[in-house]
């Protein structure tokens, strides 16, 4: 009995928080749902078109190619950042002035807004002014990112990992500093060599927050858009027209609403879809090697 | 195996110091025969966790020399010393299973697999770990894990020595006993030398055959249980070993007798006269006082102020004038009300000068 | 003032970890919850405190049912194994913190800190900071803020795990003469039989969850009820032997025979266990009764002052402790004796049935 009356104050603790998703998400996302099953033509008059937009939106090559598009970039981000970020981590000082100095280094580009992330690498890559573009040029290097879709790629990949490692190294640093000394000592003593004391100390106890890592980076990576929409604008031609960016020229730029609207609940459910497996599939390998221990 | 000297070691944390009470080791010298049982017992603090760590390797020491046999190993990293250490808490490998976390050391030094396997299946019996062989280490209780810890520094056949650093710390009373005996029994199997760190005299005094007790940086005596409990060389580990430890009492000496509180008592043993300025005390365990019933010719009389009944003995405290004694009794039922005798086993009755054992002339 | 639990337990998943406790505690004793880790100690001082509330049954404070009233409004105190104080304040700001929240007077602050620092001897520590302390030292400061608010509820779990030997003896003889000055109602939580000896009181023998007896601790010891509260709380471990009783004969295999004597015979032919204490094993007969039996060494521990002898009896591992220091070799046979007169029986169900004479005469 007293048991249900606590319950029932505690729902009353979670409604602020619960008006503020309903009308910052849960809404906006029903209209989003109103428009994807519905046509209009202006002026307020809707017709129910059933699934009608998905069918499109599913059969169109635009969809596929912004989809093989994301796909790929994400996949190429996290083989790139997890690793770096991983053996990164392991380099940097465990004790002494080295320690603070690593991780303010290491936390300034997380600091930068995304939009001034994008002007920056914008700049900086121009073949006209910019330090990176100009040089590599001069050097005799067929570099412009505007006109070549591996340059666009290369830059806007190099950005990511520029703006992001950061992230995977903070989080393994932590998951390190939490292994007890006596488990370096007792490897040593077993004749342990680096491998091995990575392969069996280190990296089971990283497991949770490499889990966290890669999710982060992996949502993150999978709806990016400030970034190359900045940068390149989706180009050059549509080679780095992601589905976010893809979406907004969609939706703004034709104001095919109805479309647009499928499309996002589509790459809404990709992405939790992904999400999910990612987190059941390391968390099954969390669960077998990293708890436990001490 | 060898045997291991230590020459003239000493510590200090904040580096080399002319001054003493930086040293968190004074200077020391000792030697550990190849294949002995010995224990390092003191309070935290005193120097013992620093002094295994410079025979691991794991510490440098600030002065002297550690030598494995004839070979000058101070300089020698943990690795090449040929040594196992056990520590406080159980290390696994999680994501191995217990044969291949007792493989391992061995599998690091390059044995084939015929060679490991018997190994590991005849330890892993003698550990009484066989059922678990090939369950993931993690999903172990906290005794079975040590067991691990313990199997992978036997596993290897030639090392120098295994060291524990007070390995029973998070293991449950009733595991305690069967894990000590163990250890025990597998120390006369292996005969490897074995030295081990604790603040626990029933822990250092089971399992050791010699042991050497530390107090602030410095070796206060090393000996048997036996010398330990019956002839404390100081007053710390008169108190320091038993439980509850030895009665310490300001008395006068006079030749062969002395007097605490008042009360003369007539020793076994002639004593040489002391300089006033010294500090004289007796020493007596409460197993070798004994209470008779008030006014018993031949005793002191005292106030008992508290019993303490723990099931298989008793544990009296007595007052005599203002000097508290514990006295430890089977059975009280000769004494009726708080006043009682109290008699001093003369033979085991010890005298401290500036806390250290004095020994008379018999007479 | 009391607490008492009706009926509790508590599950987590489809486990119990405390099932169906009933307990009743008073003001002023000692009250010791003794079992190994994962029996449920923990568990059941959150319920008390009120950190967690029980899957079923109830919880009441001087008669009053306050199941589900919040820890904040409980007015109880928890000491750790661990020391938990403030690393930044002072030993007198780390006691007085409790009293600050609760927004007390400058003065009484003073005068109530005053008399726990005395109480538990940190007098002369009161201006230090707890990294300046021994491990004693800090756990008295912890204690003593448990003290200080005057809490009608102190619960310890295992608060002198993380002591030295020789610290947790003078604290443990201590202990008993605070909480009983103190006049609250004191529940602590060890794994360990020498402690809860040690420390006298009342004592609840804990095992997966399920209190096997709860009674004044010498009792408990004395005049176990089953077979499990008496291996909980004996340290050395309790030795036992399976026998059978049959036609008129009492037997372990064909190794031991038990001599119908004292309240044997009126047994009814079943299996049962006997079981002893290691001091009631012995190295030479003292009775014309005591039964000898041949036994394997298989490790012998001297403390100095007394030995225990691991030893084999067919299979049977025993210990036996005598007083002074005796050597064997391993895998020596020698003869021990065993005193019917000392013997615990248990039945199938493992509940006693024979009590020992030394304790019944008493």
């Amino acid at each position: 009995m007293i048991e249900k009356q606590v319950n029932q104050k505690a729902w009353f603790m979670v409604l602020p928080v619960f008006l503020l998703v309903a009308f910052s998400a849960i809404i906006p996302l029903m209209t989003v749902v109103n428009y994807a099953f519905q046509d209009t033509f202006g002026s307020n008059q809707f017709y129910w078109v059933g699934l009608d937009w998905f069918k499109e939106i599913i059969h169109s090559e635009r969809f596929h190619d912004a989809f093989f598009r994301q796909v790929a970039f994400s996949a190429i981000i996290l083989t790139i950042e997890i690793p770096l970020g991983v053996a990164i981590a392991l380099a940097m000082p465990k004790k002494g002035w080295g320690v603070p100095v690593c991780l303010i280094s290491m936390a300034l580009p997380l600091l930068i807004p995304w939009n001034v992330v994008g002007t920056i690498w914008q700049i900086f890559a121009r073949v006209d002014i910019g330090l990176l573009g100009h040089t590599l040029t001069q050097l005799g290097i067929n570099y412009n990112y505007t006109q070549d879709p591996v340059a666009a790629w290369i830059t806007i990949i190099v950005m990511d990992v520029w703006h992001w490692t950061s992230l995977v190294v903070l989080l393994s640093y932590a998951g390190l500093s939490s292994i007890p000394d006596v488990y370096y000592q007792a490897a040593k003593i077993d004749g342990a060599s680096k491998i091995s004391i990575f392969r069996y100390i280190q990296l089971p106890k990283m497991q949770r927050v490499l889990l966290i890592a890669v999710l982060l980076r992996f949502m993150d990576s999978f709806m990016i858009y400030t970034e190359p929409f900045v940068i390149t604008g989706g180009g050059p031609g549509n080679s780095t027209t992601f589905m976010s960016i893809d979406l907004v020229k969609m939706a703004i730029g034709q104001f095919d609403l109805g479309p647009a609207a499928a499309m996002s609940l589509l790459y809404f459910l990709v992405i939790l879809l992904l999400s999910w497996v990612f987190y059941t599939v390391m968390s099954n390998i969390g669960e077998e090697s990293s708890n436990g221990g001490v | 195996m060898a045997n291991i000297t230590l020459k003239d070691i000493a510590h200090s944390y904040t580096g080399a110091s002319d001054n003493p009470a930086d040293y968190a080791l004074k200077k020391l010298n000792l030697t550990w025969r190849d294949g002995g049982a010995y224990a390092l017992l003191g309070p935290s603090g005193c120097g013992k966790t620093t002094l295994l760590n410079i025979i691991s390797g794991l510490i440098t020491p600030t002065k002297g020399e550690v030598h494995f046999n004839q070979e000058d190993v101070t300089q020698l990293p943990t690795e090449h010393r040929n040594i196992a250490q056990i520590f406080q808490f159980p290390v696994v490998y999680d994501t191995m299973t217990v044969f291949q976390n007792l493989a391992f050391p061995l599998k690091n030094r390059g044995r084939t697999k015929e060679e490991i396997e018997p190994r590991v299946i005849e330890l892993a019996a003698m550990l009484g770990l066989s059922d678990n062989l090939y369950t993931k280490a993690q999903h172990l209780t906290a005794d079975a894990k040590q067991k691990i810890s313990l199997g992978r520094g036997l596993i290897r056949q030639s090392v120098n020595a295994i060291l524990f650093d007070e390995p029973l710390t998070v293991i449950d009373p009733q595991l305690k006993w069967e894990i000590r005996s163990q250890l025990k029994f597998l120390h006369k199997q292996f005969g490897f030398t074995m030295i081990y760190v604790t603040h626990d005299q029933t822990e250092a005094l089971t399992f050791a055959d010699e042991v050497i007790v530390m107090y602030e940086g410095e070796i206060v005596q090393v000996g048997t249980p036996e010398a330990l409990f019956m002839r404390p060389e100081h007053t710390f580990v008169g108190y320091f070993i038993g439980s509850p430890g030895m009665n310490i009492a300001p008395c006068e000496l006079q030749g062969d007798t002395i007097i605490v509180e008042g009360y003369e008592i007539e020793l076994a043993n002639n004593y040489p006269v002391q300089n006033d300025a010294v500090k004289i005390e007796i020493g007596i365990r409460p197993e070798h006082l004994d209470l008779s019933a008030a006014d018993t010719p031949g005793g002191l009389p005292v106030t008992i102020t508290k019993v303490d009944d723990i099931g298989r003995y008793k544990i009296v405290r007595v007052k005599l004038r203002n000097k508290e004694f514990n006295v430890i009794m089977n059975e009280l039922s000769a004494v009726t009300g708080d006043k009682a005798s109290l008699h001093f086993d003369t033979s085991h009755t010890h005298i401290y000068v500036n806390d250290h054992l004095i020994l008379g002339e018999p007479k | 003032m009391q607490l008492e639990l009706r009926n509790v337990s508590k599950k987590v998943g489809k486990s119990f970890h405390i099932s169906n406790v009933s307990l009743l505690f008073e003001p002023g004793a000692l009250n010791i919850l003794l079992g190994p880790t994962l029996s449920g100690k923990t568990t059941l001082m959150r319920l008390m405190a009120g950190l967690d509330q029980p899957t079923a049954g109830t919880v009441h404070f001087s008669g009053k049912d306050v199941t589900g009233v919040k820890v904040q409004k409980r007015n109880a105190a928890m000491v750790y194994q661990q020391f938990i104080n403030y690393p930044n304040l002072t030993v007198f700001e780390n006691i007085a913190s409790p009293l600050r929240i609760a927004k007390i007077g400058k003065t009484e602050i003073k005068e109530r800190v005053d008399k726990v620092a005395s109480l538990l001897k940190l007098e002369n520590m009161l201006g230090r900071n707890p990294n300046e302390l021994s491990g004693g030292q800090q756990q008295r400061t912890a204690i003593a803020r448990a003290l200080v608010k005057g809490a009608d509820l102190v619960l310890l779990d295992e608060p002198l795990a993380n002591l030295d030997y020789k610290l947790r003896e003078e604290l443990r003889e201590e202990l008993p003469r605070i909480f009983a000055e103190t006049g609250a109602i004191f529940v602590y939580a060890t794994t360990e039989p020498s402690e809860a000896l040690l420390l006298g009181g009342r004592t609840a023998t804990l095992h997966e969850g399920q209190v096997t007896q709860f009674g004044s601790t010498i009792d408990v010891f004395t005049k176990p009820n089953n077979l499990i509260t008496a291996r909980t709380l004996s340290d050395p471990p309790l030795n036992t032997l399976p026998v059978v009783k049959l036609n008129g004969r009492m037997l372990y295999k064909s190794h031991v025979e038990i001599p119908l004597i004292g309240k044997l015979p009126q047994l009814p032919d079943d299996n049962y266990t006997i079981a002893f204490r290691p001091h009631n094993l012995y190295l030479n007969r003292r009775k014309n009764t005591d039964i000898r039996v041949k036994a394997k060494v298989a490790i012998t521990e001297i403390t100095g002052s007394e030995s225990y002898i691991h030893t084999d009896v067919a299979g049977v591992r025993w210990v036996l402790l005598a007083s002074g220091v005796h050597k064997f070799g391993i895998n020596e046979t020698i003869d021990i004796f065993l005193d019917p007169d000392t013997f615990y029986v248990f039945d199938r169900n493992e509940s006693l049935v024979v009590m020992p004479e030394t304790v019944a005469g008493v």
